[in-house]
């Protein structure tokens, strides 16, 4: 992957953007269990697969999510977050 | 060509100096199975046989041996690490490896070269301090140094680095070497079948099976194994294992590359590291300086290698030597690090009985070749991991105990 595109930028080189690790939904601290939280803070997805991203687009501060192959290095699609953010506050 | 030679050639009396044999098939079962053939699972091999008389073990490699990240590292050995629990098990490492020749009976090229980790900025040399009193207190050699002692042992540095980062001082580490990385595995290897390893090439591991959260076996792409204990020892593999077991780990993987540049007389005495240039660099026996730099920016499993690292190691390293700026690189790779939040590697235990982890080597692998494969056999064998590693345990995140290693990263990653 050499150019990332930026839903508000256009196609935009990869070493403009700061990879921001796996979108993950937090659990709500107040209910959830100690061991859960742990989880949240410490573990992640490791295998290879597609996954959703945050990427940061430091030149013009746009956050986005991507979701790419971790294992091709293939991006399927690139969107603002307000779209996934919604869903998690809605559930 | 000569006769004489092409008869001794072709003539059944002088064969191959073979390391291994590899046998037609597996057992049904073996008491331990090792996954991954790289320098940790087969020094775990090894020590399960010398140490603890275990040797109905199998070794299972996927590919070739040492063809993962033990041939794919820049071969350094130190032990100038900021935890005290760190300093301690990468010291036992770094003394195995002064005896690991004689042990293995095979010339792993172990060169005591003196390690200077250079630090360009008064927040770095302040590091540089903190580590070299916890590296006095557990007894290791490191002390701060200052630019006229780099210069004495490298008088080719540019101290200033271009104007750009001139260097204030460094972190000495008098035991700093380096080795023949692909030797220790095939040492390893020899070693753990003399004593009656079973190793396996080209084998591939499809599935764990477990029986009321305990190990019963693996299926493999030469058949079913019945074994209650497995180490996983695969590095940057790692997380498509535990994903077999359902086993949560912090683990992210980010390429790593290095590169060689054509063969030189022999100039760099010592082992260089520069945080805030982000290289690392000696010269090997063969002349070649290898060089690396921090990781890639993003997670990706390939081995893929990029200009953009070359490209950028260059630069870096023409700061410190401008004399070497028509020396052509002549080979780039890169190896799947596993990295963990802590920098601290991921060993012992886990949920699933039978199971143990060799795991989190991210970008310090090589170094602790010994002394993992030591601790792990050790695991294997009593069913508990010993004191030297318990600061590695998986559960440590689950505990919120940490193990914060990431100042003494060769490069702030």
């Amino acid at each position: 992957m050499k150019i990332l595109h930026c839903p508000i930028n256009g196609p935009r080189p990869i070493s403009e953007f700061i990879f921001g690790g796996e979108y993950r939904t937090m659990p709500d601290p107040d209910t959830c269990s100690d061991k859960d939280w742990a989880d949240y803070v410490h573990n992640r997805s490791g295998g290879p697969g597609v996954k959703k991203e945050w990427w940061y687009h430091a030149p013009s501060g746009t956050w986005i999510i991507a979701e790419r192959d971790t294992g091709s290095d293939q991006v399927m699609a690139t969107y603002l977050p307000n779209s996934i953010t919604k869903e998690a506050t809605h559930e | 060509m000569p006769l004489r030679l092409l008869k001794y050639a072709f003539s059944k009396e002088h064969p191959d100096p073979a390391f291994f044999t590899q046998p037609d098939s597996l057992k049904h079962s073996y008491d331990a199975v090792i996954i991954g053939g790289g320098g940790h699972g087969l020094a775990a091999a090894y020590y399960l046989a010398k140490d603890h008389g275990i040797t109905n073990v199998a070794v299972l490699e996927k590919g070739y041996l040492g063809g993962g990240n033990t041939g794919r590292n820049t071969t350094i050995v130190r032990s100038n690490y900021l935890t005290p629990e760190g300093v301690k098990f990468y010291d036992t490492s770094v003394r195995l490896f002064q005896e690991l020749s004689e042990d293995l009976n095979l010339n792993l090229f172990y060169s005591t070269r003196g390690h200077f980790t250079l630090a360009h900025t008064e927040s770095a040399m302040r590091t540089m301090r903190w580590r070299a009193e916890v590296n006095k207190h557990v007894g290791v050699e490191s002390y701060v140094v200052g630019p006229d002692d780099i210069l004495k042992a490298c008088p080719q540095i540019d101290i200033s680095c271009g104007g750009n980062a001139p260097i204030l001082g460094a972190l000495y580490h008098a035991p700093g070497s380096i080795a023949r990385h692909d030797a220790v595995a095939w040492g390893y290897a020899r070693g753990a079948y003399q004593r009656g390893v079973d190793i396996f090439q080209s084998t591939e591991v499809w599935d764990i099976k477990t029986s009321g959260g305990k190990v019963v076996g693996l299926n493999t792409s030469r058949g079913f194994i019945a074994t209650n204990k497995v180490l996983s020892a695969v590095a940057g593999f790692t997380p498509r294992i535990t994903d077999m077991l359902g086993i949560r780990t912090p683990i992210v993987i980010q390429p790593l590359q290095a590169c060689v540049t054509e063969p030189m007389k022999p100039w760099l005495d010592t082992i260089l590291v520069s945080g805030s240039l982000h290289v690392y660099v000696s010269q090997s026996s063969r002349g070649e300086l290898v060089m690396g730099a921090s990781l890639d920016p993003y997670e990706l499993h390939s081995t893929r290698s990029t200009l953009d690292f070359v490209e950028g190691l260059s630069g870096h390293i023409l700061d410190m030597f401008p004399f070497l700026s028509n020396v052509k690189v002549v080979r780039q790779w890169a190896g799947m690090a596993d990295m963990t939040p802590d920098f601290a590697p991921i060993m012992g235990k886990t949920p699933i009985e039978g199971f143990y982890l060799d795991a989190g080597w991210g970008t310090w692998g090589f170094k602790a070749t010994p002394v993992s494969g030591k601790t792990m056999a050790e695991t294997i064998a009593k069913d508990q991991a010993p004191e030297l590693i318990h600061s590695f345990r998986l559960s440590r995140f689950e505990d919120y105990e940490l193990t914060g290693e990431k100042g003494a990263a060769s490069v702030g990653h």
